[in-house]
Formats: structure tokens, sequence, C-alpha cells
């Protein structure tokens, strides 16, 4: 692997770039490994780069079956924050958050996270309560969070209507430490770190089934023939339902479409990440100068990763009235992802019915900014064989038990 | 768009006037059931990729329940029927069938 610097775009500057190479090799699967990550999204490579990184465990192949960072990695709205209610939830999406911020350098690979300040406005009396309780239980945590007054919401943005006809704006939630990255960046800067450490990452190979053997996973059937493995973690989002059925097990998860858009590319007119949900719309302003914009999910089951058109009208209107600049501006793009919800819409990170099998999924509608704490978490389970602290609240069998981690009741809406 | 015919009223919309309820033909457990049944019954779901039975609402119409038969992955609707009923009626069994040779059947 070529070391990325300014001294290296000098040298390369000399001879024509010639000398990059690829950033990650394709090579062809062994007869087996040591474990085998199932899904070469964000989530799986972070897996894979944390078992290598903080396990010594190389012997590792991550198995996609389109291409890497294809899935929900690419389709997000790359927004990061960690101003969660529950204590699992910002734990670990406060790890997350803080490994993002040293990501670029422990990856030699520039992801471009822009700590930009994450706003959520209050719009109605509930909220306002409702963020208030977040504030002093983000201060509990850990997690620098403020309140802040319509009058600052204005100063930091500029661009916003804070008396909308319908939601005036009450205020806001602010986490000045959250932001936005650039999602592929994160994908390929894993990919490029997991193959230097020898890991196997293998496009276009499609998992087809899960071998077991006396109740323990011998590793998994693929369009490229059957791969053998010691241990195997799925990573595979909106998917983790066909996958735990190859597996033998049922999940508490349902998957629906979530989709976004971009608008027209424009000059800087906002420079921070803006969520209003109340009415279900959020949005950013991209380094190419496309307003970022996303909302809310469909409501019934689908693997299409495409959306309602209504919803893009339901979003869109929610933010023309918020920010009526906007309403002028083209659509450019508009896009959906296959995510999947769990009945509590906390992730799940966990041992599964089947021995040495580990899944993580049900990170629903945020999994982006959970992407580096995610990998952190499910590396230590796959190699301990047994949940760490930032994982063991999110097992699976948390639903039979009854400990719920409720942030849908907690954010009002799926987030 | 999806289009949804009402088998309570027979009008024929466009989803917007639907409400989604969910996986439909749940056996339902309640006190005195095991921790796992009341678990799957609550939380666990098929989920599928392909033929999906599920409930809708009639929510800017009539407000009746119904149950639909309809493919997730391509979003094409087999039918529309009643919701008093424990499992997918022949005829709804018949035109996913046609449509769909390989799936394998309610379970």
């Amino acid at each position: 692997m070529k070391h990325y610097s300014a001294f290296a775009i000098a040298r390369e500057a000399f001879r024509q770039h010639t000398g990059w190479g690829r950033a990650w090799a394709s090579p062809e699967p062994r007869k087996s490994y040591d474990v085998i990550i199932v899904g070469a999204g964000g989530h799986g490579l972070a897996t894979a780069y944390y078992l290598g990184h903080r396990y010594g465990i190389k012997n590792v192949a991550i198995i996609e079956k389109g291409w890497l960072g294809g899935g929900n990695t690419g389709r997000n709205t790359t927004i990061i924050r960690s101003n969660y209610l529950q204590d699992p939830s910002a734990a670990i999406y406060e790890k997350s958050r803080s490994l993002y911020e040293t990501m670029s350098q422990d990856l030699n690979y520039n992801v471009m996270f822009s700590p930009r300040g994450v706003m959520m406005l209050a719009q109605t009396e509930h909220e306002k309560r409702g963020y208030l309780r977040t504030e002093r239980a983000n201060a509990l945590q850990g997690v620098e969070t403020r309140f802040i007054s319509p009058a600052e919401v204005k100063k930091l943005v500029p661009i916003i209507n804070l008396d909308g006809p319908r939601y005036p704006v009450l205020g806001a939630l602010w986490q000045a430490r959250g932001g936005t990255a650039r999602h592929d960046a994160v994908a390929w800067g894993y990919a490029r770190a997991c193959s230097a450490m020898g890991m196997h990452v293998i496009e276009q190979c499609a998992v087809t089934g899960v071998t077991s053997e006396n109740g323990m996973v011998t590793g998994v059937n693929t369009t490229k023939g059957h791969i053998g493995c010691n241990k195997l973690g799925i990573v595979v989002a909106g998917h983790s339902g066909a996958l735990a059925d190859m597996a033998g097990f049922r999940l508490p998860v349902e998957s629906v479409a979530l989709q976004a858009l971009v608008s027209e590319p424009i000059k800087p007119c906002m420079d921070v990440v803006v969520m209003a949900n109340t009415v279900h719309g959020y949005m950013s302003q991209s380094d190419k100068g496309e307003m970022v914009i996303g909302g809310g999910a469909d409501g019934f089951n689908n693997y299409t990763q495409r959306g309602s058109w209504h919803h893009i009208e339901e979003t869109v209107r929610a933010l023309v009235e918020t920010f009526p600049m906007i309403s002028r501006l083209k659509m450019l793009r508009q896009w959906g992802g296959i995510v999947d919800m769990t009945g509590d819409r906390s992730p799940i990170i966990s041992k599964t019915p089947l021995g040495n099998c580990f899944i993580n999924c049900g990170w629903g509608t945020g999994g982006f900014k959970a992407t580096p704490g995610s990998g952190y978490a499910m590396a230590e389970l796959v190699a301990k064989g047994e949940p760490g602290p930032l994982a063991e609240a999110f097992s699976m069998f948390r639903f039979r038990e009854g400990r719920f981690i409720d942030e849908s009741v907690a954010a009002g809406v799926a987030h | 768009m999806l289009l949804l015919t009402c088998p309570c009223c027979g009008v024929t919309a466009e989803e917007t006037e639907f409400a989604p309820g969910g996986e439909a033909h749940l056996k339902r457990f309640g006190p005195g059931s095991s921790d796992a049944d009341y678990e799957s019954y609550m939380f666990n779901r098929k989920n599928p990729r392909g033929v999906h039975f599920e409930r809708w609402r009639h929510a800017y119409g009539c407000g009746k329940w119904f149950l639909a038969a309809r493919c997730t992955m391509t979003l094409e609707v087999f039918g529309t029927y009643p919701a008093q009923t424990v499992e997918p009626p022949a005829e709804i069994v018949a035109a996913i069938k046609a449509k769909r040779p390989e799936w394998e059947g309610f379970a």
C-alpha cells in the first residue's frame, strides 16, 4: 500500500500519476478464512478493520454481492451526531463520532470529516421539552450538546425562516461537534486499510446460503463456491432478514425504503446540518454545493431501493416552509436505500442462535454516523465471542427480555 | 406509485389514501404463552424478499382494514382481500402462483 502524503503527490506529479496503483486488491477467494464478514459496506469493512487492527485477526474475507459501499453506505445523507437520549445509544454513537475525528489520520485516507455542527430544530412545545431533556441526559453521558435560542439558530443559519405558519422555530438542540463526512471515502478508506493488512475484499460475490455443523457455522455458499470459516459476521443492513433466514433464525427486523435527494448545486449558503424532525426533513450543503435532503421512510416492506413519490413531496414541502429560498431549486438526483428497522429503532450487535455466527443490523435510518463505532463493537464481539461494554445492550434477545433501548419514543421519529 | 383496491368499498386508489399496517396473518400469543412465542408474535417478522402478505387500512376512504398480497422486490400487487381470514384465500394463492411459479406457498 502506498502511503498517501504531500510528498507522494509531488512524486507522482513528476511521473504523470502512473505510480498510484489500486487502493485495494481484488483477489479470488481462498478455501477458508478465520473470519468471513458478509457485506462490504461501511459497517462490515469497519468490523474487519478493527478485527485486524485491535485483535490481530487478519485471515479475513469481506464478501460483497455488489460493489464496495454500493448499498446504504453510498446512499445516506452523511450526517454524524451522537445526541441520543438513552445511555447505550449515546455511548456507541459518541464512540463512533470520536473515531471519525481521527479517521483520516488512522486510515491515511481523507474521509473529509467536517465537524460543522448539527442542529435539531424544536418546532413544538413537546419537542422543545424533549430536547431540553436530551440536553441534560447528554451532559450526564459526557456528550456535548446545548439547547440554543431561536436567535442563535438564526445566527447559525441565516437562510432559515423562524416564523413558519405551521411550526415556528422555538429553539434547537445543537451539537457543535457533529457534522458530515464523505460516505464513499469511509468505505474506500477501510477497504484500503483492510487490503493492506492482507484481508480479502471480494466484490460481486453473493452469499446464497450458510452452512453449519452441530449448531456451529462452517462457512457460506456463494456464487463463487463454498468458502469455509470459523466465525461469521453478518453485516448486511436491509438484507439482514434474508441472511438470517439462510442461517436458520428470524430477526425482529423489517426492511423499508428510505430515500434522499439533492438539489442542483448552488453557492455556499448553509454551513451546518439542520434537522427538522416534527415536519420530517433534514438538509445540509455538500462541498459541491448541492443541498442534500432526506426525509421519512416508507411504511411498508420494500426491497426495491426506490421510495414513494409522495415522500419527496412531503419532505420538500416541509423544508420549503423552513427554508423559503430553496423553493425554486431543481432536484438533481433522487435515490433510495433499504433500511432495517427494529421494534425499538435501536440496532442489533449480537450473538445469534447459530454458534460462532454474529449479526450486526437494525441501524435503520441512521447507520452512517455509527460506522466506526459499530465496527469497533462488532469486532470485539467477533474476536472474543462475547459482547463488550458498547455492544452488550444491543443483543437481539433484548426483545424477549423486554430490555428495549427505546429511541423511537425518545426521538419521536425514526432516526 | 402503489395502487391498491379496497375490498371493503371497492375503491382503487393510490397508496397515499391507505395506511400500511405490517405483516398479516400473525398468530397471536397472549398471557400464558411462552416467552419465545410472545416475542415472535410481537417482534419477529418474515420480512421476505418476494411475496408478502400484509395489512392495510383505507385511512382516507372507508376506514376499514383489509389484507393485500404484494411482491416486496417489484411492488406488484397480486390482490387484496377482506381481513376476516386466517390465511390467504385460494384465488389469491392462484394469482400469485400464476405470476411466481417458484413461490413456495404460504407458510
